[in-house]
């Protein structure tokens, strides 16, 4: 090969050469350009055009933003000596479209007895205060971050220690004393005595606006309802993943004269590997009827995202699945985070690292599109 | 938008040929309409008809294979925003990050990892499906070398390099497997638009927090002839998130809702990248990882490249994509009725539980591994789980007692006593007055019931 093939095979993926230090002296020059510099040259010229032709001819951009006719009803928790929190409110399904006004909250499993049954990471948070709801709910505040507590007397079930209502309306006030954050009350799950439960429970907590947990189509709602109304509180109306049960009990429940405003749905969560696919298509359906129109289905919606714990994958040993340390917050994490992505509002939970992460990732839920600093990722090929 | 039926019906032929092993051509477009039936099957389809029709049912989200042979996936293809509409299809693929720096004890160890990660749910084995080699020494020669000995890895390759040089070397070594090229950026993109065409392979167009950008490259990497092309709107992790979920829904919905042709294509997302971030410990930088895989397969990606490969990192989000690509036109139920495990004979105990699948598949796994002999007694809760069941009043006394008559379990099965889930025990006692067995209420888990049927039966 001679010497300018040598040079054209080096420069075949070369677009351009700087030569430096470079000097020629001479009187008179002729410029012969072999065919192949020439068909480079032409070859720059065309990939040129190319870029330039097609960022012209891109298409404009134009972000899908939808007009939804309805808006989810905003509901207050918390009043008198509480300070409220919001829920809801929403006028769109993203936040590219409308931030939505109020950030997901997370509200705290308290117990009114000892939980022995309570898996081991959760308990080992709890396990000097579990004698006393007051202390239990005053760590999920001080030390967790809790937006909110959920008071479960579950200790007023016939089948667990049959406390009485008024026994169950103790532990309310106690935890009424100990923490400013608004609760969610609810009861052992007995359909004939928790309506009892909740209506001593109401009005011991009067003027303080708590959720109360639940109304549903097994048990006496217009008690429930009534106790709401008389003093002051929010309803939680229960369907089973069924959004027609979940439109009539709401619709029950404003015949009795509750607003939009008073009640907050929970569709039931199916945990992670439990028909969590069944939930999310409920929970979707229902946020979607709400923001076309439907004065039915326009509330807020909560989950028993607790539930999670109850998946073997979150709390049984197992060496092959590594520790449940990390297993089960996961568990719960996304059994919740899932929910929140389909519309969910406010959730009952369990483990303080899971707790801290939904409520991280819900604060971005109320911020503007591309108002945030992001991290630099051009290079992270290299960086990571 | 879907396409219906008839939509397809319009563009056929209309003589009811036959030929294609249907009635009528309505039929014919039922079934092409469904994606239960290949449009090559009408032989009378000039060739302007056929890429009419083609066009037509092609998925608002174009399918893209990754890989050859019998290491090919299939990503993209979804039609509708929710899964209740229809079904989502081809599920999240999870690639985990490899990078080229690893000594070659490491590197073996990690695609060894990879390869051999499973867990069994519901009779399902759930597996990883992709290798992201990563070129961060930012040596060519290296990328080469490293992709180079994933020729014989058991899942495809995504090859991540910026320099159109490394890229190159490295598919100079398995260009010929299909693997897909991550990325084309605003400036490579037409060093690597050509590699895609040379090597015939699948390209990621990655333009972080900048669809207007994305778009144009897309654009571009379309004029160029090529078709198989993937959305990388670029993952941001931390505060950020809210932005990423925002890209994610927009590209979808752009592609399905909008039928924009420079957004119908796979998103890839990459929750590797809040390891970027150094302020965390390790466990909880793998918490969070899993955490944004999550949050991704909820929102629309099609592929995930993932840095930690533990298994408790793994489980959670494999047991979220089963469920999320669960195609919920299909009841997830088994048959009523009884089934027997391990030698059973007419005096063996009975266990009752519900015909959801998962609920019913745990039990029947619990009770072989625990090589128990006993019958499971199935009963019809249209596919709810026992709790949830109880709550809408499919599983009670009367139900119970409709199945060991529709059975003629009773003829079959001398014993009258049966252990019920635990979750059930409130309905234990209509269920002895309505069918006259004993009731045991046993666990609440499945997995004590093995050990409980040789203590209390």
């Amino acid at each position: 090969m001679d010497k300018i093939s040598q040079l054209l095979k080096l420069m075949e993926n070369t677009d351009s050469i700087e030569i430096n230090e470079f000097r020629m002296d001479f009187e008179e020059l002729e410029l012969h350009l072999a065919p192949a510099i020439q068909q480079t040259i032409q070859q720059t010229i065309a990939k040129q055009e190319i870029i330039e032709k097609t960022l012209l001819s891109a298409g404009e951009f134009n972000p899908p933003i939808k007009e939804y006719p309805g808006k989810i009803a905003q509901v207050q928790l918390g009043d008198g000596t509480r300070k409220p929190v919001y829920l809801g409110g929403q006028e769109s399904l993203y936040r590219f479209e409308q931030p939505q006004p109020n950030q997901p909250i997370v509200t705290f499993d308290v117990f009114d007895i000892p939980m022995p049954g309570l898996p081991r990471p959760i308990r080992e948070h709890f396990e000097d205060v579990m004698e006393s709801p007051g202390e239990w709910a005053k760590k999920a505040v001080k030390d967790y971050g809790a937006n909110m507590v959920t008071m479960h007397l579950i200790g007023t079930g016939p089948k667990v220690m049959d406390k009485s209502p008024r026994e169950g309306a103790q532990a309310v006030e106690e935890v009424l004393q100990a923490v400013k954050v608004p609760l969610v009350i609810g009861a052992s799950g007995d359909p004939v005595k928790d309506p009892l439960v909740l209506e001593a429970a109401a009005e011991a907590a009067e003027g303080e606006r708590c959720l109360l947990a639940s109304a549903n189509m097994d048990l006496d709602y217009k008690k429930v309802a009534k106790a709401a109304l008389d003093y002051g509180h929010a309803v939680l109306s229960w369907s089973i993943i069924d959004v027609n049960m979940q439109k009539s009990l709401n619709k029950y429940l404003m015949n009795e004269g509750l607003k939009q405003t008073d009640i907050v749905m929970d569709p039931t969560t199916c945990a992670l590997g439990y028909g969590i696919e069944f939930s999310i298509d409920v929970i979707t359906r229902t946020r979607l009827g709400g923001l076309k129109g439907d004065p039915d289905l326009q509330m807020p919606m909560s989950s028993g995202t607790t539930n999670a714990w109850g998946s073997r994958e979150a709390w049984m040993k197992n060496e092959a699945w590594g520790p449940t340390d990390y297993r089960g917050p996961l568990w719960e994490i996304m059994t919740g985070l899932t929910l929140m992505l389909n519309g969910v509002d406010i959730f009952m939970m369990l483990h303080p690292t899971s707790v801290k992460i939904l409520r991280e990732i819900g604060e971005t839920f109320t911020k503007e599109y591309l108002t945030t600093d992001l991290p630099q990722i051009d290079n992270w090929i290299s960086e990571l | 938008m879907k396409v219906t039926a008839m939509d397809v019906y319009k563009l056929l032929p209309q003589t009811n040929c036959e030929e294609c092993g249907e009635a009528s051509c309505m039929a014919f477009a039922t079934k092409l309409s469904d994606k239960e039936i290949a449009l090559e099957k009408c032989s009378e389809l000039d060739e302007k008809q056929f890429a009419k029709l083609e066009k037509l049912i092609a998925p608002a989200v174009r399918e893209i294979a990754i890989g050859t042979g019998n290491k090919v996936k299939t990503i993209g293809g979804d039609e509708v925003l929710y899964r209740y509409e229809e079904s989502y299809y081809n599920q999240t693929l999870f690639a985990i990050d490899v990078p080229d720096t690893l000594s070659d004890e490491d590197f073996d160890n990690k695609v060894n990892i990879i390869e051999n990660t499973e867990f069994e749910r519901t009779g399902e084995i759930l597996t990883l499906d992709g290798i992201a080699l990563r070129n961060k020494s930012g040596n060519a020669t290296k990328f080469a070398k490293a992709a180079k000995k994933l020729k014989n890895a058991k899942y495809p390759v995504i090859l991540c390099s910026f320099d159109p040089i490394a890229m190159d070397a490295a598919l100079k070594e398995i260009g010929d497997e299909r693997p897909l090229i991550y990325a084309a950026n605003e400036n490579n993109l037409n060093e690597m638009a050509d590699l895609a065409i040379k090597y015939d392979c699948p390209i990621t167009a990655f333009a972080p927090g900048d669809l207007e950008k994305l778009k144009e490259l897309v654009f571009n990497l379309r004029s160029l002839g090529i078709k198989d092309i993937v959305l990388d709107p670029g993952t941001f992790t931390g505060n950020g998130i809210g932005d990423t979920i925002d890209n994610f829904v927009m590209c979808k919905r752009l592609a399905i809702e909008e039928n924009d042709e420079d957004f119908r294509f796979p998103i890839i997302g990459i929750p590797a990248l809040s390891k970027l971030d150094n302020t965390d410990e390790d466990i909880s930088k793998d918490i969070m990882e899993a955490t944004y895989a999550s949050i991704l397969i909820n929102k629309y990606a099609d592929a995930l490249i993932i840095e930690g490969s533990e298994i408790w990192e793994m489980i959670p989000i494999l047991t979220l994509r089963q469920g999320i690509y669960t195609d919920p036109r299909k009841p997830q139920a088994v048959d009523p009725g009884y089934y027997p495990i391990g030698d059973v004979d007419e005096n063996s105990p009975v266990i009752l539980t519900t015909n959801f699948a998962l609920t019913f598949y745990t039990v029947e796994g619990d009770l072989k591994s625990a090589k128990s002999s006993c019958y499971i007694l199935v009963l019809d809760t249209v596919g709810k789980a026992v709790d949830v069941a109880i709550a809408g009043g499919q599983f009670d006394g009367k139900a119970v007692a409709d199945l060991l008559k529709d059975h003629k379990i009773e003829d079959t099965i001398k014993t009258r006593k049966m252990v019920i889930p635990g979750l059930a025990a409130s309905v234990s006692g209509e269920i002895e007055d309505e069918t006259g067995w004993d009731v045991l209420v046993g666990p609440r888990d499945s997995s004590a019931a093995a050990d409980f049927i040789i203590e209390k039966f």
